[in-house]
């Protein structure tokens, strides 16, 4: 179903001004946010940084946008926006001709999410310092913006959106599940349309609208190439569409749609990139990690966890690299190889795995997208209900200095709906496992190999986050 | 026309498996104590085990700062003063596996100050695992198209 077709969803996705409004609230909130985890009480619990970043955002975040809106959270994002006026020399004005910096090419070798997947695991190593110190909390997301504004500066469009940022590499890889999209309407369209303006910027091609016939759409001779680096045109898959909506606004064929869809659609064509397969067994991993030492009941790996740079963090940040990159991993593929073996086009001899490229393993790992998701809901379900009720008293006292602005200062810590939790937990991973093995039965069928490796896998994680989150 | 009967019997077999109440041996109820130290950021003896209808006392005891206990589904708590023991006395009439935390803002890592109560089976634990296996065989069995083994 095709939303843009609504006009009042329409004219509020094109125009600039309400997108500008929306962004400009949220540049505020994400300044404050700043400057509370640097002057406010280093208390965290009591510190708005911490419980509107790590409670109230993560909680929408992971519950509500990304499986419901895919990159919705980067259509809104205040991170790239300082940059991005500056790289253009505007706040709502396309970009003049010749290039304000230096507007590089992105380097080759670092196309792929391998530096999102190492920024994510940098955070993730520190993550039980990063989610309990203001400072901290306040200190990455400076310098997130402050990387995204250099970035700007050196390279063209959004090279930290797309290559660097950690929380978009998971988002985008999740994003694959949610019911929406941003796609062409008509592939012939675009086939011959002059310039391609959806990438190249309107003014760039020195296109002139108004010479078309027949008129088109009015301001797309204001727009500019696509920020993300795609190619809108081209579009198969959520992972990289930033939903800035550029694209909208600058096609002058009104060729571009937003479509409501099943979920998980782009997963019917699995991807075969090892950098996006790692991203599964990152996000996978985590979730699984951080279960057993955030909610778990063992003091010792909370220690060795806040403890950073100590020999028993040093234990803890093998163990955990090791889970994601030998453990998870091998695990799969020890599964897929082992039974795709005996049909392998040389079964004598063959060495095991002959069977399994890197083709067919990151194929394969696409069940894992909506696995991770699920056992992201689960973990989150219970550290959000748990703490929800720090953001009332936050909320009227952000810097922990003893405001009362709306009268919630002294709400009383609570954990909400404690009753419900465990069946919500049950639901979303058995929810979660049933969809990523009729996920697995797809991406199996695509590849032509068994899925039940693949299903027997997720089986066995989900036994093991039940164990942890039950 | 039979693998929606067998769909059918799936759900059935599910929603059994989620909403059957447990089968529980009558065990006759004790009353149990138990010491649990608190200090940052953890519970000494983190994992206590009681059956269904027994008197539960914790003692809480705590050996840095002050610290509380909450537990999760009962909603009570207790609060201990250093060095101070205080005692929370319940009876464990709802079966099922319960976080117990810290409510007493006491430091960093304090929001993950966690320990946990067994009372009786992990009733939901055994549910999910029931439903997951149900699930799967599911799949297995009945898949929903041509799952092909052989590569070509
Ligand atoms: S990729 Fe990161 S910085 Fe860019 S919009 Fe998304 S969340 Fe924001
Ligand atoms: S999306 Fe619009 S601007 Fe882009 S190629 Fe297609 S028709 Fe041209
Ligand atoms: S310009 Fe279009 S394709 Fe590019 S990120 Fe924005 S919405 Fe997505
Ligand atoms: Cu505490």
């Amino acid at each position: 179903m095709e939303l843009t077709r609504l006009p009042f969803l329409k004219s509020a996705l094109k125009s600039r001004y309400s997108q500008l409004a929306v962004f400009i609230v949220m540049l505020v909130g994400y300044i404050f946010v700043i400057l509370a985890g640097l002057i406010g009480t280093p208390v965290g619990s009591h510190n708005f940084s911490i419980v509107f970043v790590w409670i109230a955002w993560w909680a929408i975040l992971i519950l509500v946008a990304v499986p419901f809106f895919g990159r919705g959270w980067c259509a809104v994002c205040p991170i790239p926006l300082p940059g991005e006026w500056l790289q253009r020399g505007a706040v709502l004005n396309p970009p003049d001709k010749k290039p304000r910096w230096l507007n590089l090419r992105w380097p080759k070798f670092l196309r792929n999410i391998w530096l999102q997947n190492i920024s994510f695991l940098l955070l993730a190593l520190f993550s039980s310092v990063l989610l309990t110190t203001p400072n901290i909390t306040g200190i990455v997301l400076a310098a997130m913006l402050f990387a995204a504004i250099g970035l700007s500066m050196i390279f063209e469009r959004r090279a930290f959106c797309r290559y660097l940022c950690p929380v978009g590499g998971f988002i985008g890889l999740y994003s694959q599940t949610a019911p929406i999209e941003l796609r062409i309407k008509d592939k012939q369209v675009c086939v011959v349309c002059d310039g391609k303006p959806c990438y190249n910027g309107a003014s760039t091609v020195g296109l002139d609208v108004q010479r078309l016939n027949p008129p088109l759409s009015a301001n797309s001779n204001t727009g500019y190439g696509c920020p993300w680096d795609v190619f809108p045109g081209g579009l198969t898959k959520n992972t990289y569409c930033g939903l800035c909506m550029e694209c909208i606004r600058t096609c002058p064929h009104d060729n571009i749609a937003i479509n409501l869809r099943p979920f998980s659609a782009d997963l019917a064509k699995p991807s075969t990139r090892l950098d996006e397969a790692f991203k599964a067994f990152i996000m996978l991993g985590s979730a699984m990690i951080y279960a057993g030492v955030l909610l778990g009941p063992w003091g010792a790996f909370k220690d060795a966890a806040y403890n950073v740079g100590t020999s028993a963090w040093f234990i803890y940040a093998t163990i955990f690299l090791a889970i994601i990159f030998a453990i998870l991993p091998g695990f799969f593929w020890l599964m897929i190889s082992l039974t795709s073996r005996p049909f392998a086009k040389h079964p004598f001899g063959a060495p095991i795995g002959r069977g399994v490229g890197v083709r067919k393993f990151a194929s394969l790992t696409t069940a894992l997208i909506p696995l991770g998701l699920m056992f992201w809901v689960a973990f989150s379900l219970s550290f959000v209900l748990t703490n929800a009720t720090y953001i009332l008293a936050s909320l009227s006292d952000p810097l922990g200095l003893g405001w009362n602005l709306f009268g919630t200062a002294n709400a009383v810590w609570q954990p909400m709906l404690t009753s419900i939790l465990a069946p919500a937990q049950t639901l979303a991973l058995v929810g979660g496992l049933i969809w990523s093995a009729r996920t697995a039965q797809k991406a199996a069928n695509e590849v032509k190999v068994s899925s039940v490796p693949v299903v027997i896998y997720c089986f066995i994680t989900t036994l093991v986050m039940l164990g942890l989150l039950l | 026309m039979q693998s929606r009967f067998f769909l059918l019997l799936f759900v059935m077999a599910g929603l059994v498996v989620a909403f059957a109440p447990f089968p529980v041996r009558p065990i006759a109820p004790q009353e149990r104590t138990f010491r649990i130290e608190a200090g940052q950021f953890a519970y000494s003896s983190s994992e206590i085990k009681v059956n269904p209808g027994d008197t539960v006392n914790i003692q809480l005891v705590s050996t840095d700062v002050v610290h509380g206990l909450y537990v999760d589904g009962y909603d009570i708590s207790i609060e201990a003063d250093p060095g101070q023991t205080k005692t929370l006395s319940f009876v464990a009439d709802k079966p099922g596996s319960f976080r117990f935390r810290c409510n007493v803002t006491c430091g960093a890592m304090h929001p993950f100050m966690i320990g946990k109560l067994s009372v009786g089976k992990k009733v939901w634990f055994y549910r999910s695992i029931g439903l997951s296996i149900i699930a799967i065989i599911g799949f297995l069995k009945f898949p929903r198209r041509p799952v092909l083994i052989t590569a070509h």
